[in-house]
């Protein structure tokens, strides 16, 4: 064939795009064929696709919604987890003349992956997760107000990281550090397919989130049950609102600012170029002020989640909780207004970095206010030391560690000292580990019994627990000292034989949080083994104060047979103390939304549409994004949109639960 | 878990002593007033950290399930004297703090000329500071030394005592300039002018290098700064001088193309006007310099011209392929005069030296005469001595 006509097809795809020469990208790609391989047989010899498609894929049920967008983080954890343990590797190694086992080509990439990978599909999802499958519940209602819409939104996010996972294989990808600061991503410096996987992976995903936020946040203003009024909502659900709110007026800007980029390396626009007086510092200007908020994003429903465990362990109402709301609102106002700490060193006047520090120091007011709150909230309370509260204590001694340093690098000066060093590293791991990952964690094993009708096996549970946390602290504190050393990030090899000692203690933080991790599948599936034992017919099992514990574990199709009325901000705590009666007649039928492909089949085609993009295919573009005009459009003729649940089948859930509480008595 | 993270944490404080804690041990003033920073703040900060960790060890204990003699209080929720306090404390630090960022800022401001050489020794303000250009490439580092007119690759030296004043640039890509033992790090950008003053105050040889990742060849893109006294600089100062090489605007070019782990190189002579070339990204021969540029620009533009006459605008040198969608940069190849009607092709391509035809209808002739300093920069804010 001509290479006109294979480039028309292929556009820049041929085979010496595919690693064949890596052999360590070949070993990965073998595995992880192999691993598909046996699993895609085992769907198929069990004939589940049908029930995948209809129960899962296609669902708009926001419970099921959730627990994918668990599972696609923590998938993508072991993703993003490998390249840290490659990292650890590589500078464990590269010393006294050793390049290490990895070339700058693949160590560049592995820790740009590993940041995208960590932010955008690990953090994230576990946090929509978690959000979107506690918050309907919490709030007494059925499901959120856009259910086709969330379902569309988890699979972009699925697009995303296929497209993250596809760049392992399928070319490269970017090596640029995490946020692909130009002039180095630009088409000059970055010619290869690397920052357009990036590029496109994060917009295919973006528009999951930010129709996800849209979606929350409408769920949270509009579907409250009676007598919820904002000041009655759980903290959980406090936070949620923040961080949607968050998230709806920040990622457009990642979004445009994402676009700028693409203009400059497709059509050759001079935003962030070094020609025609294009300005770099534009770009890092509006990453950032997509990126601030970002953090708050994950930290914030980890505060909520933090809140629920605190009160519930400890028997005992939320301390504080007016001031608890006021300072989740401050926080989201105030992490507008701090984007340029993350660049004090580009050269801004004093009096401009010292704003800056300013405001970054005084966001540390009301999460400080926070913390005694929750410290308050154990004073006089009666501690049960389950895993939802062992993640939170060790969240209170980490965090406020992480906030220290993070206050302590807010002031400019200090900065100039410790920017872009491994104290830096140290410090944000410190916060996102030590506040989203534990918190997440805690979410886990908190809400587990809820979405599956079992408890998490404690054993593993605790096994993971101490692994991470000590795996954690051994691994992040040798960086504080190195970069009090002097020593940078991003670094492949070094010269100085005395730095090598404590990338070895980083090492072996690294592999104790690998066997927390691992300890982690264990206690799944253990615990899906001994689900007889660990079972909770109660829908109760933590004697815990939210609605969500109002209704069965694993909850009904349709949450709540009756929308209940809340008196109170404890309001299950609140009906349990007032002797609530469940009802148990009167069943009527229940109105509900249809699942739908549509969500599947969108994402599909604009991850193909990315795809295309990336290799410069472009009647694969072209005719994925027709294609998606005219899926999009042909939904809105589907009138099948909703179905109402026969007050017989409500009936004779209710009575099985009826019949199972008895048992339990 | 409070046992646990001490356990975690001695056998990096039996390790402190051997190792070279640099930014808390700098050689140099500035940084030595920046480590102060750093320990008044985290002091401070200690303050509020250490009763919480307290606390919440205290709590947890206290309050666990099993010691039934604690006071359960399950309805306690709200005290506004508890508030006050825990909104209050905070308040207090970050007031304090503030206050000492917003003066460290200032003080410590890399723009702003030393008023100090150390603690108890003013700056001699007859004596001019040392001057070096620091341009970032792919992937080495330039000093040029204007006054001795002497570049390095790789290798920089400063007299003790005495005040730098460094001017910041790159060729390609974003770099951070950093010597941990002199001074805290400020950004290097092409096209762009960031500012430096520090001073080192101990003899000595200290490390160098790149803090913002910037490709391939960053882990290598490191040097040497040495301190030495006023007859061991004007040595090192000679030895240069002798080191024969030149450095000019073709040298540069060939300089400046990427490559990595770069030996120490010396150049006795210099073109004394190659930094404020590679400031404003007209080393090659045929590129408009940023300044002329901009004073065009702030005079009203080019009209037609400025929209064909594209290449002499194209920075991004080496690298640059061009976008699959974009247009290809044009330059303007012939231009008809009323001698040669059918146009008169260049061969090279040449920055306009007469701009007298680029005055736009209407436009008053502009005078323009080259920029001698480049204050137009984003990076170069005009000083007072503040």
């Amino acid at each position: 064939m001509s290479p006109d006509l294979l480039k028309l097809i292929f556009g820049r795809l041929g085979l010496e795009s595919l690693p064949l020469h890596e052999p360590i990208v070949v070993g990965t790609f073998v595995v992880v064929a192999l691993g598909g391989a046996t699993l895609l047989a085992g769907l198929t010899y069990f004939r589940l696709w049908g029930y995948l498609w209809r129960e899962w894929f296609t669902t708009v049920d926001h419970k099921r919604i959730g627990i994918m967008y668990m599972i696609l983080g923590i998938v993508m954890l072991l993703r993003g987890f490998a390249d840290a343990l490659m990292m650890r590797g590589q500078q464990m190694l590269a010393f006294g003349g050793s390049e290490g086992y990895l070339n700058a080509h693949h160590y560049d990439q592995v820790f740009t992956a590993h940041g995208v990978i960590m932010i955008f599909f690990v953090a994230m999802p576990l946090v929509t997760g978690l959000m979107n499958y506690v918050v309907p519940l919490q709030i007494g209602a059925r499901d959120v107000s856009f259910p086709f819409l969330n379902n569309f939104s988890f699979w972009m996010t699925v697009g995303g990281a296929v497209l993250v996972m596809a760049s392992l294989f399928i070319g490269e990808f970017a090596r640029t550090g995490w946020l692909a600061y130009p002039p180095l991503s630009n088409i000059g410096y970055s010619p290869d397919v690397g920052v357009d996987y990036y590029i496109w992976a994060l917009q295919v995903a973006g528009v999951g989130t930010t129709l996800s936020g849209i979606n929350l946040i409408c769920t949270i203003v509009k579907l409250r049950c009676p007598g919820m009024t904002m000041m009655k909502m759980p903290v959980f659900t406090w936070t949620s609102l923040c961080t949607n709110i968050l998230i709806v007026a920040s990622f457009p800007v990642l979004t445009v600012v994402l676009a700028l980029l693409s203009l400059d390396r497709y059509v050759g626009t001079n935003f962030f170029t070094n020609d025609f007086g294009g300005s770099p510092m534009m770009y890092v200007n509006l990453i950032w002020i997509w990126g601030h908020p970002e953090v708050y994003i994950l930290v914030l429903p980890a505060f909520g989640i933090f809140s629920e465990v605190t009160s519930t362990f400890s028997g005992k109402r939320l301390f504080g909780y007016t001031s608890m709301v006021y300072a989740t609102v401050v926080i989201t106002i105030l992490s507008y207004l701090v984007w340029l700490h993350h660049f004090f060193t580009m050269g801004s006047g004093a009096s401009v970095n010292s704003f800056f520090g300013i405001t970054t120091m005084i966001i540390s007011i009301p999460t400080g206010a926070k913390m005694f709150n929750w410290l308050f909230t154990m004073y006089r309370g009666r501690i049960r030391y389950e895993l939802p509260m062992m993640w939170t204590i060790a969240f209170m001694l980490t965090f406020v560690l992480g906030g220290m340093t993070g206050v302590l690098l807010a002031v400019p000066p200090a900065d100039f000292v410790l920017h872009n060093s491994l104290f830096l590293i140290a410090h944000f791991h410190n916060v996102i580990i030590g506040g989203v990952v534990f918190g997440a964690f805690a979410g886990i094993n908190y809400w587990f019994p809820k979405a599956f009708g079992f408890k998490l096996d404690v054993f593993w549970g605790k096994l993971s627990f101490w692994f991470w946390v000590v795996g954690f602290y051994v691994a992040f504190m040798p960086l504080y000292v190195l970069g009090l050393m002097g020593v940078t990030r991003r670094l492949r090899v070094f010269d100085d034989p005395s730095l090598q000692i404590w990338f070895v203690i980083a090492a072996i933080g690294a592999f104790l949080v690998f066997l927390g991790i691992l300890s982690m599948l264990m206690q799944f599936a253990v615990s899906l083994l001994k689900r007889e034992q660990l079972k909770d017919v109660t829908g109760d099992p933590w004697d815990a104060r939210t609605l969500e514990w109002a209704t069965s574990s694993p909850p009904p199709d349709y949450n709540f047979a009756f929308t209940p009325v809340v008196h109170d901000n404890d309001a299950w705590w609140d009906m349990k103390k007032r002797g609530y009666q469940r009802p148990l007649t009167g069943f009527r039928p229940i109105h509900m939304p249809s699942s739908t492909g549509t969500g599947v089949i969108l994402a599909g085609l604009a991850t193909a549409m990315g795809f295309g993009l990336i290799w410069y295919i472009w009647w694969l573009a072209a005719a994925s994004f027709l294609a998606m005009l005219a899926v999009g459009i042909g939904h809105t003729f589907n009138y099948h949109r909703d179905f109402d649940i026969p007050a017989e089948d409500v009936i004779r859930t209710e009575d099985a639960r009826t019949k199972l509480l008895a048992g339990a008595k | 878990m409070s046992r646990l993270k001490i356990l975690a944490l001695l056998p990096l404080a039996a390790a402190l002593s051997g190792c070279d804690y640099v930014v808390l041990a700098p050689a140099g003033d500035i940084a030595a007033q920046q480590r102060d920073l750093v320990i008044i703040s985290t002091v401070l900060m200690l303050l509020i950290v250490v009763p919480v960790m307290a606390l919440t060890v205290l709590f947890a204990w206290r309050y666990r399930q099993s010691n039934t003699s604690a006071r359960y209080e399950p309805e306690w929720d709200h005290s506004t004297k508890l508030e006050l306090v825990i909104w209050s404390a905070p308040l207090l630090i970050i007031v304090c703090l503030g206050a000492l960022t917003w003066m460290g800022t200032h003080l410590l401001d890399p723009y702003r000329t030393l008023g100090r050489i150390k603690a108890e020794q003013a700056v001699d303000q007859s004596k001019a500071p040392l001057e070096v250009d620091v341009v970032a490439l792919d992937w080495k580092w330039l000093f040029i030394y204007p006054d001795y007119g002497i570049a390095t690759v790789n290798d920089l030296a400063a007299p003790v005592d005495r005040p730098i004043q460094f001017r910041i640039t790159a060729s390609s890509v974003m770099n951070s300039f950093y010597i941990p033992a002199l001074a805290g790090q400020i950004y290097a950008m092409p096209g762009m002018e960031t500012k430096l003053h520090a001073v080192v105050n101990h003899a000595g040889t200290y490390k160098g290098f790149s803090a913002n990742y910037s490709g391939a060849g960053f882990s290598g893109m490191h040097f040497n700064f040495q301190g030495l006294d006023d007859k061991g600089f004007d040595a090192w100062i000679a030895s240069a001088k002798s080191a024969g090489g030149s450095l000019g605007r073709a040298e540069y070019l060939q300089l400046e193309k990427p490559s990595q782990n770069e030996p120490v190189r010396r150049y006795g002579t210099i073109d004394s006007d190659l930094y404020r070339l590679i400031l404003n990204m007209c080393v090659e021969t045929g590129k408009m310099c940023q300044s002329e540029m901009m004073a065009i620009d702030a005079k009203g533009g080019r009209g037609h011209e400025g929209l064909n006459n594209t290449l002499p605008l194209t920075y991004d040198k080496y690298a640059r392929r061009g976008t699959p969608l974009g247009p290809e940069p044009t330059f303007v190849a012939g231009t008809c005069t009323p001698d040669a009607p059918q146009g008169q092709t260049t061969a090279s391509i040449k920055a306009p030296t007469d701009i007298a035809p680029l005055t736009g209808a209407g436009l008053k002739r502009p005078t323009f005469a080259p920029l001698k300093s480049s204050s137009f920069f984003l990076g170069q804010r005009p000083k007072s001595d503040s």
